[in-house]
């Protein structure tokens, strides 16, 4: 897209830009008389002692500002900046941007690229591999995952064996490339606030967490009828829909009755974003490794 | 030589105590958020986490420190200069009373979360609106005392602070623009980036106008008075102020340099940011200049001493800041705790510097004395405060670098050899040494506190008499 919606503000930039510069020109030639002989006073007095004497400008500080100036016109020149001129280098920072990109695919994508032959499980046994794919973990997985991939609040753990959507290496490899939308619609309004604190107790149950029995009983009724679309029968979750097993004991959000009926009530949607298009298949595949290899170790 | 009318000290009194109170705040704010960084753990609750105080810190020390300071000084400079009392001393007074509402409401929003997210014009439209009524009547006070002026030629500080103010209310009033949905709720009037090179056209000249041209206007009066030499040369501030003020326009885009503003703005940002080092430090030479014949003075006078050490901070951050703006340096500091040093340099080194060493000359007049209680006391501020800046801005320096660095590093497959966090992990020792730096600095102003109470302490205020023109080309 062009810089300028017309002719017209090209030219009103140019004038302006060197307009600037030749003020500072003007400025600094109608200033630029040495005179010899002693400095006088200005001749005005303000506020009872407050005069001027009229020195010369210092040379070494009015070379320093031509020196600016005309740095500043080759610079125009060389470089994009007068108006919607060029600039004889043809420099451009998307033409910089490219060329660097370019020059470290060049060089880099063989590096890669020598694994991606490899399946998943071979790739997560080679130490070089996995260095390099932890490497790419903490630059871009880290900011939600945490550098020891432990995740937090709201993001998953990646080293333990619980996986919403699966932790086969193709699952894996499709979460990183595509990313996912993991959404639990909120049932507050069906369940109300007594139904809500029932549910809680009867999915605590399941984990054998502390609970209020009397409460899980009644819970477990409202739990068929709401919750096994997604989370199924036996709570085990379904991958297929990124609902997390109920009964392990691994955590999203946390697994105290009150966290519970805060996602039972409000619902909870959860983003993570696509990677493909942006590292390339490569790179995922080693980050698929690396992360498979957290919850598979190889075997010594 | 004297008549009978006085000059209006008292909002000139106002504004001096208030920049003092707000200096303590300010700083305080700062510490703070220093100590957040070094202890995560103290960033208690929402409202006092970094992200709310932060703001809170730019705009007590710039707005209502600096602010403060800008205005007692100008006040005083141009009544003083133009040998008569203020114009619509009634209007004076609202500029006290509602600047000061603006900072109390600024204190109020920030913390709540309130905010228009802009940089250094955080404050929400029903606050900017004040902002700008206030401003207009400090225009209208200020240049109704050039107009009544008794002399003929007017004296150089009030060209500065004229563009100061006159600057500053166009910048506001642009960069505020902004649709209210509802009072505590705006979207800027620009978007895209737009709205970012309006910011930073704002967010530049901020620095440019209200911390560069405004603290020069004070710099031309109580470096001559307090010297008690002639400005070293009328032609040089001529020079220097026309082109500080023309060039001065066009840096904002430095702010942006590799970002989506067009490559032809960013260019034109960085040859106009290096052209802005001689004109600035035009202004360094004629201060530094006019010691000449007097430079003894600086072995006794501590209030020269932070007067000549502003101006010396003036000069090196004027260096840096032209060398930040170029391309290739700005790709390692940009984003990095160098921009923070930097910032702090002139912060500290200059504002704060320049406007301390004012306010010395200034309080003890605004009671009938010509020194405050205290010289040692003045002398150790200086010192402490002088150190402070020393160790905070050598800090940043080095975490600036070592981050810019660290953030470029590759290994030999491309990745990064650095995670973010490595980064944070390493600046901790400079984090540590900056809060050491910001509680020496917080240390002097509350010695210039007590010396500030001591030297009003049993005496009366004074509104000094004004003084009748000399004759010209006596």
């Amino acid at each position: 897209m062009a810089d300028f919606v017309s002719g017209f503000w090209n030219m009103y930039v140019m004038g302006l830009v060197a307009l600037s510069l030749l003020f500072c020109l003007f400025v600094l030639m109608s200033n630029n008389k040495r005179e010899t002989g002693p400095v006088e006073l200005h001749g005005h007095v303000w506020d009872e002692n407050l005069a001027e004497y009229n020195n010369p400008l210092p040379r070494w500080w009015l070379y320093l500002f031509w020196l600016t100036l005309v740095f500043a016109v080759v610079y125009l020149i060389l470089y994009p900046g007068f108006g919607n001129t060029k600039g004889v280098l043809g420099w451009a920072s998307v033409g910089q941007y490219e060329t660097e990109t370019r020059k470290a695919e060049e060089r880099y994508a063989p590096i890669f690229a020598k694994y991606q032959g490899m399946d998943v499980a071979g790739v997560a046994a080679d130490p070089e591999a996995r260095g390099m794919g932890q490497r790419l973990f903490v630059t871009y997985c880290a900011q939600c995952h945490g550098s020891d991939a432990r995740g937090a609040k709201g993001f998953p753990n990646l080293t333990d064996k619980a996986w919403h959507w699966g932790g086969d290496p193709e699952t894996i490899k499709a979460t990183i490339t595509n990313g996912r939308i993991g959404v639990m619609p909120p049932l507050g309004p069906t369940l109300g606030a007594d139904g809500v604190k029932d549910v809680a107790n009867y999915v605590r149950s399941l984990s054998g967490l502390a609970h209020d029995s009397l409460r899980a009983q009644r819970g477990a009724e409202l739990f068929q009828q709401n919750c096994v679309a997604c989370h199924g029968a036996e709570a085990k979750g379904m991958p297929a829909m990124g609902a997390p097993d109920l009964s392990d004991d691994a955590w999203l959000y946390g697994s105290s009755e009150a966290t519970i009926m805060e996602t039972v009530t409000k619902g909870r949607m959860n983003r993570m974003p696509g990677f493909g298009e942006f590292l390339g298949e490569a790179k995922v595949h080693l980050l698929t490794a690396y992360v498979y290899g957290l919850s598979n170790k190889p075997a010594q | 030589m004297q008549s009978q009318a006085t000059y209006n000290y008292k909002v000139v009194r106002q504004f001096s105590i208030m920049t003092v109170v707000w200096g303590i705040v300010g700083m305080l704010v700062g510490v703070i958020i220093a100590a957040q960084l070094v202890w995560p753990e103290l960033n208690v609750g929402e409202w006092f986490h970094f992200g709310r105080l932060r703001p809170l810190h730019t705009n007590a020390v710039i707005f209502a420190f600096g602010g403060c300071a800008l205005f007692a000084t100008s006040y005083f400079v141009v009544q003083r200069t133009c040998h008569t009392t203020l114009f619509a001393p009634g209007l004076a007074a609202f500029t006290f009373w509602g600047w000061q509402l603006v900072i109390v409401l600024a204190a109020v929003t920030l913390p709540l979360g309130i905010t228009s997210s802009k940089e250094y014009a955080e404050l929400e439209w029903p606050i900017d609106i004040l902002i700008a009524v206030v401003w207009v009547s400090y225009a209208i006070v200020f240049f109704g005392t050039i107009a009544k002026r008794k002399t003929s030629h007017i004296y150089v500080a009030n060209w500065f602070f004229g563009a100061f103010i006159l600057t500053v209310a166009l910048l506001h009033i642009v960069n505020s623009a902004a649709l209210p949905v509802t009072l505590t709720k705006s979207y800027s009037a620009y978007a895209g980036v737009q709205d970012a090179m309006v910011q930073w056209w704002y967010g530049h000249n901020a620095v440019g106008f209200f911390l560069t041209a405004g603290f020069l206007g004070m710099m031309y009066y109580f470096v001559p008075k307090q010297a008690e030499r002639p400005v070293y040369s009328y032609r040089l501030s001529v020079v220097h102020f026309w082109a500080l003020i023309f060039t001065y326009m066009w840096a904002g885009p430095h702010h942006l340099h590799y970002t989506a503003l067009p490559d032809w703005t960013q260019s034109v940002g960085m040859v106009f940011s290096l052209i802005l080092l001689a004109p600035s430090w035009g202004g360094m030479i004629n201060g530094i200049m006019t010691l000449s014949g007097a430079w003894h003075k600086l072995r006794t006078d501590p209030i020269l001493k932070f007067l000549i050490t502003a101006l010396s901070f003036y000069g090196m951050s004027t260096f840096e800041g032209p060398m930040m703006s170029i391309k290739t340096v700005n790709a390692l500091s940009h984003y990095t705790d160098w921009t923070v040093g930097h910032v702090h340099s002139g912060a500290l080194g200059w504002v704060a510097m320049i406007s301390i060493g004012s306010m010395y000359y200034l309080l003890p007049r605004m009671y009938g004395r010509t020194e405050m209680y205290s010289t040692g006391l003045i002398n150790a501020h200086f010192w402490i405060a002088t150190i402070g800046i020393v160790l905070y801005i050598a800090s940043m320096w080095i975490a600036g670098v070592m981050q810019g660095l660290m953030w470029r590093a590759t290994n030999p497959d491309g990745t990064l050899t650095y995670s973010f966090v490595e980064s944070v992990k390493a600046s901790y020792p400079f984090w540590s040494i900056r809060l050491a730096g910001g509680v020496l600095f917080l240390t002097g102003m509350l010695i210039m506190f007590y010396n500030m109470v001591k030297t009003m302490a049993g005496h009366r205020a004074y509104d000094a008499p004004v003084v009748l023109p000399a004759a010209a080309h006596a």
